[in-house]
């Protein structure tokens, strides 16, 4: 085990864990956000930059300070290792940078954008962005593509965190989507007109950061802060079935796997149980399911269930990991 | 926007496919995907001078590659042309150096002696021009590459003039 | 006349034939390495030398030899950096179609100290001619004994393999170019771990730029010492510049380090000043990554010293007056020349040449153009300037390799040193020098060098 600081709070990690792992262990505030890092998809991170902390020391043997930002999710702790986040004027500075630059392209179509309320980068820019954009020059665009019959590519709201390629190669034989071109014309694109087709792709969804990989068949037919997460599963004999439901009274209005506090999948599900189980009689429906409290996933539904809830939240918030608290929806 | 397949099968001759199973075994065991550009250069010659959707899929079944990885280097590099280009494609290089040195009067010049603009094709098939950058001929500017050589101090109209009627002439021979 | 390590014979008739190369003194370091020195006494005479990485970085090259993981004894890696494409930088090019046989020397003696059996040159793919040069070179010293098996008889194998780039200058950057010979797109690796550990093909791997490799055969002639005492201070050796722009002898040449900037500019012996009647304005020394000096910059540093061609005089004052030797690419510009128009060139380089991996350089350096292109073409605002200093920041020092950096440098150091000229494009576009020149005549310097 080796000690690690993080904004002034030590922790003790195994070693080869990255100074993300060990700010997750740590857990509240102090986490980095990331945007490409994946943790259950090697090869994924240090590409989106909102990682970046500074290394005040490298290590107990080597105090020297690392001259540069580093990626937190890809570089690995060391014993007597002092790292600054959310203490350090210039990591918020570098990160309102990452915000401004990956927003002088994104369209910014929010108000009609399927992920919006569970956007990785609106959640990233609503903390570090500025309130209005200095880029005056026309946004870039792409071709829409037609990658198939499930998921809607919109490449415009890419961030090119990878995460799509990756988890096509882990869970798929054969991948037949990739990214084209180079530098800021690069493309997700088949490259030639081909369905992506697998009995896994529907987890390219759940992986995408964005709004750029989205359900077809949940498309612009609710917004996510109007349903009900249900944690559910069946006895499926492709993946572990384990999914949530997102209901509208008994109506399911799209299934999903299930993330974890940093958005993660660790179990990813077959597209049978994603897009052919519709009836809720096909599903053991465990209860809701938590989220972050601040999530707008929960909006409205403190009040009409418990309302006292959100002081005994605010009082607790304090260096806890949000999703200890359970049973919240 | 999605490439479209030419419906033109890729065959390489007997000599290239000599040549593309020298390059695959100098890499050592298990690195055949090392082959892949040296062998997208020897495709691109083999399919009059542009990769084809069908040339890259060729390359991918010779080196056990899935087409998209394919797509994905030969996408990454400019020297991969994805469309068809005239025979002499000259490539003006436009960088630093070479601009102080007159690289946009070059590619003028070119422009209104063939009468097409960059990336298009004279009606001959003979000439595309095209900008590219840095070819490390900063001294000898303003320069083109031209196939395999380097054409340097194109700066006068006679100059210019000289070396079309040059690659014209290797045409008809 | 300066020292000549490496250009001693370049003007030989066919030195680029193994027999005039050998009559020449060729080989003879491969004969000393493998016959009477051991792997680490070559690595300890690199050391020694003071030599330092000649592809931009300057990083001692004794002690990057020294990280390559021998203990595993997995398989390890030379892999010969021949990806040049720095604006300003074509001095590699000149080395391997006048010398190859220097350069396969440099890589056997380095091969044999880091005990490596397998060498990749990595050649951009524009430099067709050159493939077939070095190709032709190989085939020669095989044929001779000089590579391949049991090499002079001493047990030591080794092959060399060209391999061919397809247009990337990311690809110059040492991970890009790994994963490039990988057969992958040139996008750059992130360190940790670094390539003296897990390099090519996961295995450890040197790699070293052109000019560097070619240094060392001198160095195991003559020993570290030897080397160490040519140069200045810790800018030991010579290094080949590559002098263009408007001067009257544009070239490569092979310079002692630490000779003045203000000689090698106005010496007929070098660039022989500039090229027709307008005086200096700024030059770029190494290359277009680095830093822009103005003229009075250029020829002194700000304390008044004489500015030497050596990796400390030119970085004296940091980046507030100061350069970097980079992979000495060396640019002059006269009076006439317009900066922010030139900056905009770089910017559009940096653009079309950034892999688009990582977000800050992927959308910043677009930005960075889009911003110097309104300038150049006299729609900027003064805010624009400002903005245009913030967005550089804001790329610098974020992204995953260099290319970032060097995005953000010309950007920063010509709004620093012509803040003026920007100015003056935003209140008087009409007189912008690029646009007056390109409407008066069709093309500014006709001469052919001297």
């Amino acid at each position: 085990m080796i000690r690690i600081t993080i904004d002034d709070i030590e922790t003790q990690v195994e070693e080869g864990t990255t100074i993300l792992n060990a700010a997750r262990k740590i857990g509240g505030k102090i986490v980095p956000p990331a945007m490409c890092y994946y943790s259950s998809l090697p090869g994924s991170g240090g590409k989106c930059r909102a990682c970046l902390v500074k290394v005040e020391q490298a290590s107990a043997r080597d105090p020297r300070p690392m001259p540069k930002l580093v990626a937190s999710c890809c570089t690995p702790a060391q014993d007597g290792m002092v790292v600054r986040n959310i203490t350090s004027p210039e990591v918020i500075e570098a990160r309102k940078g990452v915000v401004e630059l990956l927003l002088v392209n994104h369209p910014l179509d929010c108000p009609i954008c399927d992920q919006a309320g569970e956007c990785d980068l609106q959640n990233f820019a609503y903390e570090h962005g500025l309130e209005k954009t200095r880029s005056e020059f026309p946004r870039r665009t792409f071709d829409p593509i037609d990658i198939g019959p499930h998921i809607q590519l919109h490449m415009t709201r890419c961030i090119l965190c990878y995460r799509c390629t990756l988890v096509a190669d882990q869970l798929t034989n054969e991948r037949v989507h990739g990214i084209l071109w180079r530098g800021e014309v690069s493309e997700i694109s088949t490259y030639i007109q081909k369905a992506i087709d697998n009995d896994f792709s529907g987890n390219m969804i759940d992986v995408c950061p964005v709004g750029a990989l989205t359900d077809k068949h949940f498309r612009f037919r609710n917004r996510v802060w109007f349903l009900n997460p249900m944690d559910a599963h069946r006895a499926c004999s492709k993946c572990s079935g384990k999914v949530v439901l997102w209901l509208r009274g008994k109506e399911i209005y799209r299934v999903t796997a299930r993330k974890d506090a940093y958005g993660e999948v660790h179990d990813f599900i077959c597209n049978a149980c994603r897009w052919e189980h519709y009836d809720l009689n096909d599903w053991v429906v465990e209860g809701p399911r938590s989220f972050q409290p601040w999530s707008v996933i929960n909006a409205n539904k403190y009040n009409a269930q418990t309302k006292e809830l959100p002081d005994q939240l605010y009082s607790k918030l304090d260096n806890r990991r949000w999703n200890e608290f359970e049973g919240v929806t | 926007m999605l490439a479209v397949r030419s419906g033109k099968p890729v065959t390489f001759s007997a000599q290239a496919l000599e040549q593309a199973q020298q390059i695959i075994r100098r890499y050592p065991e298990g690195q055949k995907k090392s082959a892949l550009i040296p062998i997208l250069h020897l495709a691109q010659e083999q399919n009059g001078g542009f990769l084809s959707v069908e040339a890259m899929d060729y390359v991918a079944e010779m080196l056990d590659l899935s087409p998209i990885e394919v797509y994905e280097v030969a996408t990454f590099y400019t020297m991969f042309h994805l469309k068809p280009v005239g025979r002499y494609v000259l490539e003006v290089c436009h960088t630093g150096p070479c601009e102080i040195k007159g690289a946009e009067w070059l590619l003028q010049t070119l422009k209104s002696k063939l009468g097409v603009d960059e990336g298009e094709i004279t009606p001959d098939g003979l000439f595309s021009i095209r900008r590219v950058e840095c070819l490390a001929a900063c001294g000898y500017a303003p320069m083109l590459q031209c196939g395999e050589r380097y054409y340097e101090f194109l700066n006068t109209e006679e100059k210019v003039e000289a070396l079309l009627e040059h690659l014209r002439q290797n045409a008809n021979t | 006349m300066g020292k000549r390590l490496l250009l001693e014979h370049a003007h030989v008739e066919s030195i680029d034939r193994l027999d005039v190369y050998r009559r020449h003194g060729g080989y003879a370091a491969v004969e000393k390495a493998l016959k009477s020195m051991s792997p680490a006494e070559v690595v300890e005479e690199v050391k020694k030398s003071g030599l330092r990485g000649r592809g931009g970085a300057g990083f001692p090259t004794g002690l990057k030899w020294s990280f390559l993981d021998k203990k595993s004894g997995r398989p390890r890696y030379l892999v010969c950096n021949a990806d040049e494409s720095e604006p300003g930088t074509f001095k590699d090019r000149y080395l391997m179609e006048k010398l190859p046989h220097l350069l396969l020397e440099g890589i056997i003696v380095s091969s044999y100290a880091l005990e490596s059996h397998c060498a990749f040159i990595y050649v951009r793919g524009e430099f067709r001619w050159i493939i077939k040069i070095l190709e032709r070179a190989i085939e020669e010293a095989c044929a001779a004994g000089w590579l391949g098996k049991n090499i002079l008889g001493t047990g030591f194998d080794l092959d060399i393999i060209v391999h061919p780039g397809a247009g990337a200058y990311i690809c110059g950057e040492e991970t890009a170019l790994l994963e490039s010979l990988e057969g992958k797109r040139g996008l750059p690796r992130i360190k940790p771990p670094f390539p003296a550990v897990v390099g090519l093909y996961g295995m450890p791997t040197v790699v070293n730029n052109v000019e560097t490799l070619a240094a060392t055969p001198w160095i195991v002639l003559n020993g570290g010492d030897a080397y160490a005492s040519i140069g200045i201070g810790k800018s030991t050796g010579t290094k080949l510049i590559s002098a263009c722009g408007n001067i009257r002898k544009p070239g490569v040449y092979e310079i002692e380090l630490g000779l003045s900037l203000e000689e090698f500019l106005y010496s007929d012996e070098w660039c022989g000043g500039m090229e027709g009647a307008y005086g200096l304005k700024a030059v770029v020394p190494g290359g277009s990554s680095v830093p822009i000096l103005p003229a009075s910059l250029a020829l002194k540093t700000a304390s008044g010293q004489p500015r030497l061609l050596s990796y400390e005089s030119l970085a004296e004052g940091g980046f507030e007056s100061g350069s970097m030797l980079g992979s000495g690419g060396f640019i002059v510009y006269d009076e006439a020349q317009c900066i922010v128009r030139n900056t905009f060139n770089f910017a559009r380089f940096y653009h079309h040449e950034s892999c688009g991996q990582c977000s800050p350089c992927r959308e910043g350096t677009g930005w960075l153009e889009r911003i110097l292109h309104k300038l150049e073409e006299g729609h900027g605002t003064l805010a624009d300037i400002d903005l245009l200093w913030d967005v550089q920041k804001k790329i610098e020092g974020n992204t995953i390799c260099p290319l970032g950096d060097a995005a953000a440098w010309p950007v920063a150091s010509a709004i620093r040193h012509f803040r003026h000229e920007f100015e003056e494009h935003v209140h008087h576009p009409e007189r912008c020098l690029f646009r007056r020149r390109q409407a008066a005549v069709p093309v500014n310097a006709l001469a052919e060098p001297v």
